[in-house]
């Protein structure tokens, strides 16, 4: 079967070759070349080496701050989702009335879209702050706790429910054992529970890594990166050095480049934890 | 034997964490019916005789946006990139892993590597390539979704094709199928539950996206998301009013939507979770 479906190539797999190489193979390489060019409309790029590299960290703090807010929130992100999810989990495996309806109510924010929730979280973190006569884009704390919230509160839901499928295929016997020889609550949570569930705590940590490691549509309705751009994450920095300003386009095109290897990065330590844990099983 | 008992305590403690999780929206809801300047200041006090404005507010805002032809760009949108991504993608994901070799083994490479490029790599290249090769409208974007949305796509069809075994598809070779006629009336109907999955990801991903359609087709074409950022404006001249209620509108075609295949959702959701 093989040697004949091998002549289908054009029916099978070229639409869909097309449409990748339009929307992806193309825009990528030449996404790498354009990082080492000055252009402003692609036709008239011109190749200048490394210098829109040595830029980025030379002519502004910019690119370093968004680094940094966004290393802060994520780590800050990471523990607390992962934290109050496995919290909810935790209660709602407890064979509690209306768990379903629970779950359906934790679960609904994630499929709002960050632009719509951006706005959302506006309201009601100014509502808040100007009983202090303040706004959001006062002073960059209030910004990153906001954003901090807002992402708590579109993800809390959607890892709990990865948690909870991981503790309902908890094998029964393990527990029963702990119960048996004495365990309090707490020893078979650390001892046992968390232990048996770190494939899905490693799946949990790495979505809201790469989630919150790659934010934009939240960061971009909440504060706009304001005060100034001191609220501003590496993906809207880098959209406004391609959009703020003429003539820094390769260097908004260098950036995407180190922010995509970044998440590379990730990516890979991500798929080698993953494997070796497989191998151990 | 363990009997179901609820603890009162863990129930009161879930009731009050799900008003927390439902407060922001009824929140935005209160405000929608609230004249415009008395929203910002006082966004947690119920309307009054003085605020309450009926559905000003709703009328206003689907006017200033147009609303209708966002609601109607983002549904065709929606709708037509994930039947083509589901078709495209389902037929690839079967050749790549059915005619193993070199070509199809880089083609699968190359998709699950596009699945860890973030889109502000590729952003302003695809908008100049999308303008270029005329696909910035409602229809060509969908060629763009497809391509863009391929790699998980192919990445999710390919590992569930691997588990069906080769005895189906060769029984149907020797019945005298061809390669379009088994994939057709014999693997598609077994990828039912994956396509669900499938779609469902990219269904939520494109109706809530906002980068891609605004720099592809931002100027002309308005999805939901883009004409709820334009309503933002300049400073100080927005309509909280109209943000209000366009930011319910926005929701409910979700919340239908999710209360009418709930579970499907959920699990897609979470085999979805692979993606990273």
């Amino acid at each position: 079967m093989q040697k004949t479906l091998r002549k289908y190539f054009a029916f099978f797999a070229l639409p869909t070759f097309a449409a990748f190489t339009i929307a992806f193979i193309i825009p990528f390489i030449m996404g790498v070349y354009l990082s080492f060019t000055e252009f402003t409309t692609v036709s008239d790029a011109r190749w200048v080496g490394f210098s829109n590299y040595t830029k980025i960290f030379t002519e502004s703090r910019d690119f370093i701050n968004a680094l940094w807010f966004t290393i802060r929130f994520t780590i800050v992100s990471v523990i607390s989702i992962n934290v109050l999810a496995f919290l909810l989990a935790l209660l709602l495996t407890k064979k509690i009335k209306g768990t379903n309806i629970f779950r359906t109510i934790f679960f609904m924010p994630n499929l709002i879209g960050g632009i719509v929730l951006g706005y959302i979280w506006q309201l009601i973190i100014n509502g808040v702050l100007i009983k202090f006569g303040v706004d959001i884009t006062f002073d960059a704390k209030y910004g990153f706790w906001g954003l901090v919230i807002l992402m708590n509160w579109q993800m809390i839901g959607y890892m709990m429910i990865i948690y909870i499928a991981g503790i309902q295929n908890l094998p029964g016997d393990v527990l029963e054992a702990a119960r048996i020889d004495g365990a309090n609550a707490f020893q078979t949570l650390g001892r046992v529970t968390i232990p048996l569930l770190m494939p899905s705590i490693t799946i949990c940590s790495f979505l809201t890594l790469t989630n919150s490691f790659k934010l934009f549509d939240q960061n971009f309705a909440l504060t706009g990166g304001a005060p100034g751009k001191e609220t501003q994450m590496l993906a809207l920095d880098i959209y406004n050095t391609f959009y703020g300003r003429t003539g820094y386009e390769g260097v908004g095109q260098a950036k995407a480049v180190i922010f995509f290897i970044f998440v590379a990065v990730i990516a890979g330590v991500q798929l080698v934890l993953t494997r070796s844990k497989e191998v151990e099983q | 034997m363990e009997r179901t008992k609820t603890n009162p305590v863990i129930f009161t403690l879930l009731i009050i964490i799900s008003l927390i999780f439902i407060a922001p929206v009824i929140i935005v809801l209160i405000n929608s019916f609230k004249g415009q300047f008395y929203i910002s200041d006082t966004p947690f006090k119920l309307p009054t005789d003085k605020t309450f404005v009926k559905l000003i507010n709703y009328t206003n805002g689907i006017q200033k946006i147009k609303f209708f032809s966002a609601f109607f760009y983002s549904l065709f949108i929606t709708v037509f990139s994930v039947c083509g991504i589901l078709f495209f993608t389902s037929m690839t994901a079967w050749y790549i892993i059915r005619c193993k070799n070199k070509v199809s083994n880089l083609l699968y490479y190359l998709f699950v590597f596009s699945m860890i490029v973030p889109f502000q790599m590729v952003m302003f290249t695809m908008s100049k390539i999308a303008n270029v090769m005329r696909l910035d409208n409602p229809l060509g974007i969908i060629v763009i979704y497809i391509g863009f949305g391929s790699g998980l796509s192919i990445f999710m069809f390919s590992g569930f094709i691997k588990s069906i075994p080769l005895d189906i598809e060769e029984a149907a070779t020797i019945d005298g199928c061809n390669p379009i006629q088994t994939f057709f009336r014999i693997i598609l109907p077994i990828l039912k539950p994956t396509a669900i999955t499938v779609g469902i990801l990219n269904a939520m991903w494109i109706w809530n996206d906002y980068l891609l359609p605004y720099l592809v087709i931002g100027n002309k074409y308005k999805t939901i998301p883009i004409a709820v950022q334009y309503l933002q404006g300049g400073y100080g001249s927005r309509d909280m009013g109209a943000l209000m209620s366009m930011l319910i509108l926005s929701i409910i075609p979700i919340i239908i939507f999710y209360l009418s295949c709930q579970k499907h959702i959920i699990k897609g959701v979470v085999a979805g979770s692979v993606k990273g």
